[in-house]
């Protein structure tokens, strides 16, 4: 039984402009993904969901903490481990058009495996395998084999890209907004592949901005926000009765067919110089209090989570693990620790962090 | 009617030939109607929605004709719809947020727009601007701004700020929510609600793949398939009782919050939409249909099966005959 653990990982990206302050992407993150087991990420632009996919494939070394897979640290890999942890932890990403090289044929994909893989492997054996791997993400080898990528359609590829991941010994699958380039009529069919997939024993990390399909998929789910966990549990806690404002406001905010926003007119002179507005037009409020309209309250939302977060200064101190609320900001930054909010248990599987 | 489109046809020139995106559309926005254009990729919802603003050089006006508000809309001239841009028609074109020009202030490309277009009086649209920009909820200084200054949603607001500075009656959103968060979709489509509210826009088209949006902020809905409409209704029936299979198929794709494959099993639409290269005769929808039958080998007509509930299907025509 196969756990890759991400134990208090935390990624600072060092601001080149802003006199060098730096941008913690990711602040102490830890959770354990199991066997058959579908984990959703969600988060905004700019949360770190995508980092720590990154992390989990070793494509970007973490500043501290560390991910370890079946008892051992990724970062301690020889090449030889390092290759060997590929045949069981892959990734899928989520413009397909960009994985593939447009000069030669999308299955060379598979030839690429093959090289580093299975050399032993007669190529009557290897063909056996593709038609199998190709089966098991119903494509129909006749339709995908020997064409380019632009003969394939968005659905196609990415399907060619999960049957590549399964002609390894693939244990865990990073699979990072892998749908959001799709249409709507194939979506499902990808969805319900990673669901088949996950009841023959893969654990997937499904790493998406859109809480309905991470809710549709799910097992578990995790919310991030500035690089920290906010919230994290079953999904049917999570979603069914959200704790944190954060999770309350990205689920108030989702467009769903048969419920409307709710949208309040702005009155003549709605809003002031600064974007606020007198509480006598509150419809919600966000956690510190003031009283907004719907607009007004996305753009203060918007405020909150999509200004770049920045540390200044604190380049010396992160040697070790950081200690202590460390926080100061810029002019446009939004102050922030590298310390993340504290996770308390809600109930039985189920974490909420403070209002940070 | 604020707009009426008769059976409008455009092409794309290729080397083997004219490749029919848009065929044979007709359909009318009534003043203040927001109507949602939905499709998957390749439908010819962009090329439609663009070709009521723009028609570049690969793109010809095959048939059919445009009016707006009386007036004929001539599209396939570019010397005449020049002054008609920006202020009767507008885009807030797909990809907007990569619209602006990176070296040029938010106000000082304001300003370049506004003389381009030859506006008398710029120090009031200005002043205007600055009011609009309170109004939702952005700081004025954005004028003093680059473009990589500003966050995706914030560029996205600025740019349909631009594009309805003068009070268009008909503008364009092509894919204006699609690659933003959650929190910002929901700000750009009540930006869009409010703008029409206030009349800073009569009527607007507002091309998605997203349908839950548009459940969100349209009147009506228009679903086109393969460059053909399959079904136009208001909001409330494409959502709650479509009679397209296309629609219906749509809609059943689709995962509610709430809904997980343990409890719903949801499904997709097998195959593939037909190249428009060389489209099969007939009903287009016919090989990924689950109901069709022999009469499907001939086009159907797009015609009102209820009151205001128009429908591209031979089978929804018959039982709407047979009562």
């Amino acid at each position: 039984m196969s756990t890759l653990k991400v134990d208090q990982v935390s990624k600072l990206y060092r601001a080149a402009s802003r006199g060098g302050g730096l941008t913690p992407a990711l602040r102490q993150v830890s959770f354990e993904l199991r066997q058959g087991e579908v984990i959703s990420l969600i988060g905004e632009s700019g949360s770190g969901k995508t980092t720590l996919g990154k992390v989990i494939l070793r494509l970007v070394r973490p500043t501290s903490g560390t991910v370890t897979f079946d008892g051992a640290d990724i970062a301690e890999y020889s090449p030889g481990g390092l290759r060997d942890y590929y045949r069981h932890v892959q990734g899928v990403f989520q413009d397909p058009f960009s994985s593939y090289n447009p000069i030669y044929r999308a299955d060379r994909v598979f030839e690429m495996v093959r090289e580093v893989y299975f050399r032993g492997v007669p190529r009557k054996e290897w063909n056996g395998k593709i038609e199998a791997a190709l089966d098991a993400v119903a494509l129909n080898p006749g339709d995908v084999l020997g064409k380019y990528p632009h003969q394939l359609s968005g659905g196609q590829q990415q399907r060619l890209l999960i049957a590549r991941a399964l002609l390894l010994d693939v244990k865990v699958l990073v699979a990072d907004e892998i749908i959001s380039m799709l249409d709507a009529s194939t979506r499902v069919d990808v969805l319900n592949l990673l669901v088949k997939l996950k009841r023959a024993g893969l654990a997937v990390l499904f790493i998406t901005h859109d809480l309905s399909l991470g809710n549709y998929v799910s097992d578990r789910t995790v919310i991030l926000r500035h690089g920290a966990i906010v919230e994290m549990g079953e999904t049917e806690k999570v979603f069914g009765n959200p704790q944190h404002d954060y999770t309350k406001m990205l689920l108030s905010a989702v467009p769903e067919l048969h419920k409307k926003w709710q949208h309040t007119p702005l009155g003549p002179v709605a809003v002031s110089g600064n974007g606020r507005v007198a509480a006598a037009d509150t419809i919600e409020s966000i956690p510190n209090g003031r009283g907004v309209t719907a607009l007004a309250h996305a753009s203060l939302v918007e405020q909150l989570t999509h200004e770049r977060p920045v540390v200044k200064r604190e380049r010396r101190v992160f040697s070790g693990v950081f200690h202590g609320p460390r926080a100061a900001s810029g002019s446009s930054a939004v102050a922030l620790s590298l310390e993340p909010p504290a996770l308390r248990e809600f109930e039985p599987g189920h974490l909420v962090a403070e209002t940070e | 009617m604020s707009v009426s489109v008769e059976n409008l046809s455009v092409a794309y020139r290729s080397r083997r030939g004219d490749v029919t995106a848009v065929d044979n559309v007709s359909f009318a926005l009534a003043d203040g109607e927001i109507m949602g254009l939905a499709g998957e990729s390749g439908s010819g919802k962009s090329t439609l929605g663009n070709a009521l603003i723009y028609l570049d050089a690969r793109m010809r006006q095959t048939g059919g004709k445009v009016t707006l508000d009386g007036r004929e809309l001539p599209i396939a001239d570019p010397k005449s719809m020049r002054p008609r841009r920006m202020t009767e028609v507008s885009l807030v074109p797909q990809y907007a947020m990569s619209a602006l020009p990176p070296t040029r202030k938010i106000g000082k490309l304001t300003g370049d727009l506004l003389t381009s277009h030859r506006v008398p009086n710029q120090a009031e649209v200005l002043t205007e601007m600055r009011r609009r920009i309170e109004l939702i909820g952005l700081r004025e200084d954005v004028l003093g701004k680059y473009p990589f200054e500003l966050s995706g949603g914030m560029r996205q607001r600025v740019t349909i700020i631009l594009s309805t500075l003068l009070n268009p009656s008909l503008l364009v959103a092509d894919e204006v929510t699609s690659a933003l968060d959650v929190s910002t979709q929901r700000a750009v489509g009540e930006m869009l609600l409010e703008f029409r509210d206030r009349g800073y826009v009569k009527s607007v088209i507002a091309i998605t793949h997203d349908l839950s949006i548009l459940a969100q902020i349209a009147d009506s809905i228009t679903i086109m398939y393969a460059g053909r409409l399959a079904e136009k209704a208001s909001t409330s029936t494409i959502v709650g009782n479509p009679l397209h299979p296309y629609t219906q198929a749509l809609i059943a794709s689709l995962p509610a919050v709430g809904v997980r494959y343990d409890q719903t099993m949801l499904t997709g639409i097998p195959g593939r939409p037909p190249s428009l290269a060389n489209p099969p005769a007939g009903c287009r929808f016919r090989d990924r249909c689950p109901f069709a039958f022999d009469k499907c080998q001939q086009t159907p007509p797009f015609e009102e099966v209820k009151p205001g509930h128009y429908v591209a299907c031979w089978k929804v025509s018959q039982e709407e005959q047979a009562g």
